[in-house]
This record gives C-alpha cells, sequence and structure tokens, in this order.
C-alpha cells in the first residue's frame, strides 16, 4: 500500500501547508494540539476539501484539486475512528460494528468478524447499546466498527485522548495486536510521545501546520526539534525474562539489559521503551543504595545546550543512545566532558507506559 | 342513558372526521420531512420565503387560509382546473378538499416539531456513517430519521390533532356538507345552530374529548418506546 497525500487549506489565521507518503505499518502525525494533525487527516478522509491538494492511494487518485476530482467520502473506504467514539446510539452495539460491512462492495474481503471481536475483547458487550459502556469499551468498538468496514486505511484521530490513564492502559495492547495481525496500514494522530514511540512505524512531526521532519520514532522523537516535554530515547530490545511475582519484564537492548514493570509481555517479544529524557539522571561513580533498578553504564556521546540552564547528553550504551536532560551546573559539577565514562540512572517508573 | 346513543349521521361525522384528519397527516408527512429537512439544513435562496409560506396557516385567520384555497383549488382555480382537466381530480366540496385543507393547517405544526428534531441530531454521527460508506441517502434513512423519530412522532400527532379541530378553514373551502364534508367540529357547529341540538352537541363534544385523548396517550406511549429505543449519550 502507498498513501501520498499533500494539502493546502487556508483556515482563518491557520494555515495548512502539509504532506506526506506512507508504504503501509502505522504512520504517527504527531504535534501539539494545533499544529494540523487533525486537518491534515480530514483531508484524507474526505471530510474536509483542501484549497490545493492530492491525494493517491496505490496509484488511484482520490482528490486532485487541479484536476478537478474528489472521490466523496464514502467512496473512499477508509476507516476513520474518532477522538469521540461517535457510535450509533440506536443501534445496539452488533449493529454498530456491522454497519459499515452493509456499504462495503462485495470483492473486498472484509475482517472475520468474530476475529475482530475478540481481537479487540469486545464479545461481551455485543448486545449492549452504545450508552452503557464506559469509555474505553466505546473507543473498542468504535475501532472494530471501522476495520470491519473493510477499509484500505485506517484513520485514528488521538482514538485515545479523551481516555484517562487507565482507559488508555487498556486499549493500547489491542492496537498494537491490532498493528502487528492485521494488514490494514494505519494512519494514527497523537500528541502522546509514547503512544507514537509504542505504535509507529514512520513518524510525521507537526508544527503550525507543517510538516517538521519525516522519520523513524527512534530517529525523530530523539531530535533537539522535538522539543517537548517528554522528549526521549526509544530503544528497541527483546523481552528476555519475565518476572511473574514482581510483575516485571527484563528487556535485552544491544549491550544492557534493562527492567520493566509489565508482567504482560512475552518472552522473545520485540519491543519498545520510551525513556524520557527528564527521567535519566548521570552519576560519574557507580551508584549503590539506590531504589533505581536500571543503572546503564555508556560514554558521553554528545553535550548539547538545550535552553534555559539545561543541557541534553547523549550516553552511548552499546549501539543505543540514551538523552539525559540535566542542568548545566550539574555539567560543571561533574566535568563531564565527550567519552567520558557515565552511568545512567534510569526512574524505574519512567518505562512504564 | 339515552340521549348518549349517536345517531347514524353523527357516526358519519365521527368517521369522515378520522379519515380526514388520518388522511391529511399521512400526506402532509413526506411533504413535511422535506421541507422541515430544506430549513433545517439547507443553505438557498429564498429560505426565509419558504419558512414564511409554511408558517402561514399559523397565522392568518383560518377562513383567510380557506378562502385562498378556494381560488386556488376551487374547480375554477389555477391548480384546481389543472387537476380536474388532466387528472380528473376534484377537491372542492369534496372530502379530499377537507383533507387538504386540514393538512394545510396542520402542516407548520408537523414541520416545526420536525425541523428542531433534525437540528439537533448531532451531524458528527452522519459524518461517521459517511466515513464507513454510507452514501448520503443511507445515512439519513440509517441514522437521522431513526435520531429524529421522537420528533416526527410528535409532528404526526400535532397535525393530526389540528385536522381533528379544524373548521374554519375546511368549512370556507368545503362548505359543511353532511356525509361528505361535514366533519365533527362542523356536526357540533350545525348543532349548536339548531334548537334542542344541545344533547348531540354535547355527544359528539364527548367523543372529540376522547379522540384527543386517545391521541395523546398514544403519543406519550410513542415517544416511551422511542425513548427507550434511543438512549442518547
Amino acid at each position: 500500500m502507498t498513501l501520498v497525500v499533500k494539502a493546502r487549506q487556508t483556515m482563518g489565521e491557520f494555515v495548512l501547508d502539509a504532506g506526506f507518503t506512507s508504504d503501509g505499518g502505522v504512520t504517527a502525525l504527531f504535534g501539539p494540539s494545533g499544529s494540523g494533525k487533525t486537518s491534515l487527516v480530514r483531508v484524507i478522509a474526505g471530510l474536509s476539501k483542501p484549497d490545493h491538494g492530492q491525494l493517491a492511494v496505490d496509484g488511484e487518485t482520490l482528490l486532485d484539486t487541479e484536476s478537478r476530482i474528489f472521490v466523496p467520502k464514502h467512496r473512499r473506504r477508509f476507516g476513520y475512528v474518532f477522538q469521540e467514539s461517535r457510535l450509533f446510539p440506536h443501534l445496539s452495539v452488533r449493529q454498530n460494528l456491522a454497519y459499515g460491512r452493509w456499504f462495503a462492495p462485495k470483492t473486498a474481503r472484509p475482517e472475520n468478524f468474530d476475529r475482530i471481536v475478540g481481537l479487540l475483547g469486545i464479545d461481551l458487550l455485543l448486545d449492549r447499546r452504545p450508552g452503557k459502556l464506559s469509555g474505553g469499551e466505546k473507543q473498542r468498538v468504535a475501532i472494530g466498527r471501522a476495520l470491519l468496514s473493510a477499509p484500505r486505511l485506517l484513520l485514528m484521530d488521538e482514538p485515545l485522548a479523551a481516555l484517562d490513564d487507565q482507559r488508555k492502559a487498556e486499549i493500547l495492547p489491542y492496537l498494537e495486536r491490532l498493528r502487528d495481525e492485521t494488514s490494514t496500514p494505519i494512519v494514527y494522530v497523537s500528541h502522546s510521545v509514547s503512544e507514537v514511540a509504542r505504535l509507529a512505524d514512520k513518524v510525521v512531526i507537526m508544527k503550525d501546520g507543517r510538516v517538521e521532519a519525516i522519520g523513524t520514532p527512534s530517529e525523530v522523537l530523539s531530535m533537539p526539534s522535538a522539543d517537548r516535554r517528554d522528549a526521549g530515547a526509544v530503544l528497541t530490545g527483546v523481552v528476555e525474562v519475565i518476572d511473574i511475582p514482581h510483575r516485571l519484564a527484563t528487556i535485552r537492548l544491544s549491550q544492557a539489559q534493562i527492567v520493566v514493570p509489565n508482567a504482560h509481555a512475552q518472552e522473545g517479544l520485540r519491543v519498545r521503551v520510551h525513556i524520557p529524557e527528564r527521567d535519566v539522571m548521570i552519576a560519574t561513580r557507580r551508584p549503590e543504595g539506590l531504589s533505581a533498578l536500571n543503572i546503564l553504564d555508556g560514554t558521553i556521546a554528545a553535550i548539547e545546550p538545550a535552553g534555559d540552564g539545561m543541557v541534553r547528553i547523549r550516553i552511548r550504551c552499546g549501539e543505543d543512545i540514551l538523552l539525559s536532560r540535566i542542568t548545566a551546573l550539574s555539567v560543571e559539577r561533574l566535568e563531564l566532558k565527550l567519552e567520558k565514562a557515565v552511568f545512567a540512572v534510569i526512574k524505574t517508573v519512567a518505562l512504564e507506559r | 342513558m339515552d340521549w348518549l346513543a349517536l345517531s347514524d349521521e353523527e357516526w358519519t361525522a365521527i368517521r369522515l372526521s378520522l379519515k380526514v384528519s388520518a388522511v391529511a397527516m399521512i400526506v402532509s408527512l413526506p411533504f413535511g420531512l422535506l421541507v422541515a429537512y430544506l430549513l433545517a439544513r439547507g443553505k438557498f435562496w429564498g429560505k426565509s420565503i419558504l419558512n414564511g409560506i409554511v408558517h402561514m396557516p399559523l397565522i392568518l385567520p383560518p377562513v383567510v387560509t380557506g378562502f385562498l384555497l378556494l381560488v386556488l383549488f376551487g374547480r375554477r382555480g389555477v391548480v384546481g382546473a389543472f387537476l380536474n382537466d388532466y387528472l380528473g381530480i376534484v377537491l372542492s366540496f369534496r372530502w379530499t378538499g377537507a383533507a387538504l385543507a386540514c393538512g394545510v393547517m396542520g402542516f407548520p405544526l408537523m414541520v416545526r416539531s420536525i425541523r428542531l428534531s433534525i437540528e439537533a441530531v448531532d451531524r458528527k454521527l452522519e459524518e461517521a456513517a459517511g466515513t464507513l460508506g454510507a452514501a448520503p441517502a443511507w445515512v439519513f434513512i440509517t441514522v437521522t430519521l431513526p435520531l429524529i423519530l421522537p420528533g416526527v412522532i410528535a409532528g404526526m400527532i400535532l397535525a393530526f390533532a389540528k385536522a381533528m379541530g379544524e373548521f374554519g378553514a375546511t368549512i370556507t373551502f368545503v362548505s359543511n356538507i353532511p356525509g361528505e364534508t361535514q366533519t365533527l367540529s362542523a356536526a357540533i357547529y350545525t348543532f349548536t345552530q339548531v334548537p334542542g341540538g344541545d344533547a348531540g352537541a354535547m355527544r359528539l363534544t364527548l367523543v372529540a374529548i376522547a379522540i384527543s385523548f386517545a391521541a395523546l396517550l398514544a403519543s406519550e406511549f410513542l415517544a416511551y418506546l422511542v425513548g427507550r429505543r434511543i438512549h442518547i449519550e
């Protein structure tokens, strides 16, 4: 699957002028609120018509303002999961799920109903009304409804933003399974680093209606320009051991091991961990008597000023780069310089998502 | 209790009233839906003029409405002559004319009720239906219509009640012919115009109260059924 989109649209003061291409997998549109992520996704879905723009999927043009092509939303066959679930209140959960399938072309190979229902864990809700569901349940049904309409592409516009942390944690594993077990490509809008780090294959960073950077999560999220409160390193590793009594998983990175609170992972699974730079401390000697479980040794690869008396340190641990955000005063006191051997102290909670 | 027994003529008037009101309600429903949708969603030149015309019968004296119907739909009227010559439909002094008069008088009430419920529909739901592959007509049938059903039912009941009580426009347009255009209201009026007609007027008044009450109860019950089915978030 290839998706090519480019759009320019003036909405009062705000100007959207952005575009990207995707070759399948999960593409995340990432940026603060008001950066134009939703506007761009609405253009893709056909919910709004840009002043200038092109959109093509697998070579089929769905939008081209030059040649006046505009395929309406109901013929694009893109599933859309909205921030608020938008379930039909007059239909049961089962009827909501079946709604899109009714309109899908006979040639489309629809997802198996029971499989999607099982994947999303909504089998016990089928005969209920949407009004009686919790926020997390509603959102899972909305995802199922979009998937069962046999979409060529799934658009998810901050599907977790309206939920509290507990509900988010409840849905994220389902989204991961979705990514791994269905072939439908996904465009995922989010302003949460942890969601993007966990789900995306490709990240498009947006700011003020423009695309600021495009790359893999580990490239883009640790970039200095991605200056956000929870900016940090995204590392890939393999689950090595699960410690069920303590609900911990040990993950092997390129050189070191780290311990993550999560007893649900499976051994041998490739996972990503997101380590926010503000949760990494630096020590010049191996600290003792500390509650932190993860103390990695490495060498300083870079020292970058981060403004406001703060400094970003890049620490090389094998092939992985950790980020740490500390004060300039600490750099002076510890006499940190390039290639100096240090210990990175990671607060275990920082690895929890 | 003999005075409570209804005569054949009175039964005829009651049956006629029910028939006229039911036909007026059902025939005006598709037009009511269309006009309400246009007024709620449409953006076109002359929208306020359409709105004004629809509401006219509510403001004009019913006799004026009846006279206008006579001018337009009478045998020699602009529309009436056309219907007579080409389709063989005669409205003046027929029960169908009574239904037309009742329908026109109830129309603004029906449109108002449906329009308000269309305006209350969350358009985001319609947008979601569109992304799931439903063409606009299907969105209306599968999402909008079920959601506005309570308003549609209320509008139908209002139109029916208005038709049951309609007097001025009907009597002006189709007169007061027993067995053809003499509705319940016209029959009560006739009774009050003859000496000793009080008992008949009272009998029909009781019937009118019973029918109105039944309609009210029916609408409450339907609204309850629909409300139980649609749990608005």
